[in-house]
């Protein structure tokens, strides 16, 4: 094979994915942060010169001083990403477990995946439905004698319709590592004294980590930047870092302080990505990519 | 035999150490209607090599999965190193198994694979580093401690899976055919190794397989297994010289099966014509006749009677060691291996097709099955 051949083989491989990859991710995001430095005009058009303003409006830096409005919304948003995975995970790695095991793994997963069949507004409202001052909830609380409970609005409904949202953006991959498990590695733990605990720790674990990792992703990054579970389960009321994006490019007409707020989404979020993959070492760093 | 000569040890051929496993009436049924183990009696003796042969399905890896404590006898008793296994898990079993994937934990290296028993125990740090390199020596891989499972060929993590159950000192070592992914070079290689293992640390080792040859060449006693029970159990020449049944005789290598019935106390009226056998027989009854193909002499012209019949060669096989003639003495088929030596040698002959040659089946060669 001579050079310009390889050279012709290496462009038409690697090309089209570059392509991709320009088109798709490397232009919309250079987009949205030069929109990030640009302002907004008093009609809501983008104008210049160049300016950090909407980031140090984010940050909260200003003549006036420090207010810290926004970062408390991100911090916000963080702890809502935070909770729901702990949760997803929580109920969600038992429960890829109980698929790969019951003989009705078909029906199981298809139950997973049957909400998606329905639209996900309306399988929102569904848990106002369920909240409200006289819904569902209620209705069944009151039949046992037990007073009733006002969960619509209110942050908790959020968390409830975030967990619930997302807990199948974890099965899913999980349950494909699951099901790929090479259970006489537990026996060799075994056979080699490990107990039941340990056996766990060291010959299962490990084995479930790339679909845990995959489904942890799928599951934080989409909940720190949900507004409408928030929107409509808080009824308003319950602002994230989504809202405060989703805002300035509707009713406010912002995109510039918009795009600045995005990216330091997409920063944090980045940034919290690459110190979990430091953290679990190189092989967390693998399973990322 | 090459295998024979590179072996350094000299064979004690049935240990006379004391009984290490012993099994009673075990019956094992998964929940199909076939019955894994049916009433297996078994008794192996400290030190000794121990394997068992059958086809796939006969039940010799469930026997091997409920003397490691994977899987539990629905009857019997199960006796290991003098105590009642019933009950008692697989992590707290004086054995360990040599798995036959080798099951060794991907995301481990070598040194972290090999002392997981031992940090199981929760052994000193700088003990488990001594006995691991100890393992490490014992089974050739020093120097690939740090790499991972995927990194090494077969043959390195077939030592490996070795030094991590050799490393706890088991009383009793399950290999559950480990060499079976290996090439064939490489097998050979590693029987001689591990039986030189054996040797040197005077484990008992039960070895799973279902490759005669490897049985043949490493046990000191060996079972053949089939459906559930265990057909024939002895050293292996005397499995191999004196099979008991149609089954033995045809698993372990190959047979001439000649149905037979008695007419006389040493004589027995066969498709062939009449044979004279060394054994006594129940005039009337009916017999079966084994001669291994190597034992069939064949020769140009020979005296009549005496064992002797005629044939015609429909084939001939040329395996490089052996010429394998495959015969027909009068509508019956009979297979002979001649051994390819020297064509110098006196009494040395080849045969042509279709050529009429003399087989002798001589008396001594001829074992008498009941069946």
């Amino acid at each position: 094979m001579n050079r310009r051949a390889s050279w012709k083989q290496l462009v038409a491989t690697v090309a089209p994915g570059a392509l991709w990859l320009v088109v798709f991710t490397l232009v919309p995001t250079l987009l949205i942060f030069y929109t990030s430095l640009l302002q907004r005009d008093p009609h809501g058009w983008l104008t210049g010169p160049l300016t950090l303003e909407n980031y140090l409006r984010f940050l909260g830096l200003s003549a006036e001083g420090f207010d810290p409005l926004y970062l408390n919304i991100l911090g916000r948003s963080l702890l809502l990403g935070l909770v729901t995975t702990v949760a997803t995970v929580v109920l969600g790695y038992p429960f890829a477990f109980f698929i790969a095991g019951s003989a009705r793994k078909n029906l199981l997963l298809l139950l997973v995946v049957l909400p998606f069949w329905t639209n996900f507004l309306i399988r929102v409202y569904a848990w106002i439905v369920i909240f409200q001052r006289k819904g569902v909830l209620n209705v069944f609380l009151d039949r046992f004698g037990l007073d009733p409970v006002l969960l619509y609005p209110s942050w908790s409904a959020v968390y409830v319709g975030t967990v619930y949202t997302y807990l199948p953006f974890l099965i899913l991959p999980l349950y494909a590592s699951v099901e790929k498990i090479d259970w006489s590695l537990l026996e060799a733990a075994y056979d080699l004294g490990a107990s039941r605990f340990w056996g766990f720790v060291h010959a299962v674990l490990p084995q479930t980590l790339p679909g845990l990792v995959a489904g942890v992703l799928l599951v934080f990054v989409p909940a720190v930047g949900t507004f409408v579970i928030s929107d409509l389960l808080g009824a308003g009321k319950a602002v994230l870092v989504g809202n405060v994006i989703q805002q300035q490019f509707g009713a406010s007409r912002d995109w510039a302080f918009g795009s600045a707020a995005a990216f330091v989404l997409m920063a944090v979020v980045l940034a919290g990505l690459w110190l979990y993959a430091r953290w679990t070492g190189e092989r967390g760093m693998e399973d990322l990519v | 035999m090459e295998q024979r000569r590179l072996f350094k040890g000299k064979r004690t051929r049935t240990p006379g150490g004391e009984i290490i496993v012993r099994l009673t009436g075990v019956r094992k049924r998964f929940d199909s209607d076939t019955l894994a183990l049916d009433g297996v009696n078994l008794e192996i003796r400290a030190g000794e090599f121990f394997s068992l042969l059958g086809p796939s399905g006969c039940g010799k890896t469930t026997l091997l999965r409920i003397l490691a404590g994977f899987e539990t006898p629905d009857a019997g008793r199960v006796e290991i190193a003098g105590r009642d296994m019933d009950g008692v898990p697989p992590y707290r079993r004086p054995v360990n198994l040599v798995f036959q994937n080798y099951a060794l934990f991907p995301h481990m290296n070598i040194f972290e694979n090999i002392a997981f028993g031992l940090r199981m125990k929760r052994l000193p740090e700088d003990e488990v580093r001594a006995r691991v390199g100890w393992a490490l020596e014992l089974v050739d891989i020093l120097g690939l401690e740090r790499r991972r499972p995927h990194e090494l060929s077969g043959g390195q993590r077939q030592r490996a899976a070795l030094a991590r159950a050799l490393v706890n000192e088991p009383e009793v070592l399950l290999l559950d055919e480990p060499l079976g992914a290996l090439d064939y070079k490489l097998r050979k290689q590693l029987q001689v190794e591990l039986m030189n293992l054996q040797e040197e640390l005077g484990v008992t080792f039960v070895y799973v397989t279902h490759d005669q040859e490897e049985a043949l060449v490493m046990s000191d006693r060996m079972a053949v297994m089939r459906e559930g029970r265990i057909e024939q159990l002895g050293l292996p020449e005397a499995l191999y010289e004196r099979p008991q049944s149609r089954f033995v005789a045809q698993f372990l290598g190959t047979s001439n099966l000649i149905p037979a019935r008695a007419r006389a106390e040493h004589e027995v009226e066969t498709p062939l014509g009449p044979l004279r056998v060394l054994q006594k027989l129940a005039v009337g009854q009916d017999y079966t006749l084994s001669i291994r193909p190597e034992k069939v002499r064949l020769s140009r012209r020979g005296p009549n009677g005496g064992n002797r019949v005629t044939a015609r060669v429909d084939d001939i096989i040329y395996t490089g060691a052996e010429n394998q003639y495959l015969l027909d003495a009068a509508g019956f088929e009979l297979v002979a291996f001649t051994l390819n030596s020297d064509i110098q040698e006196p009494g040395y002959e080849e045969f042509d097709y279709d050529e009429h040659v003399v087989v002798h089946l001589p008396e001594e060669n001829l074992v008498v099955i009941h069946e």
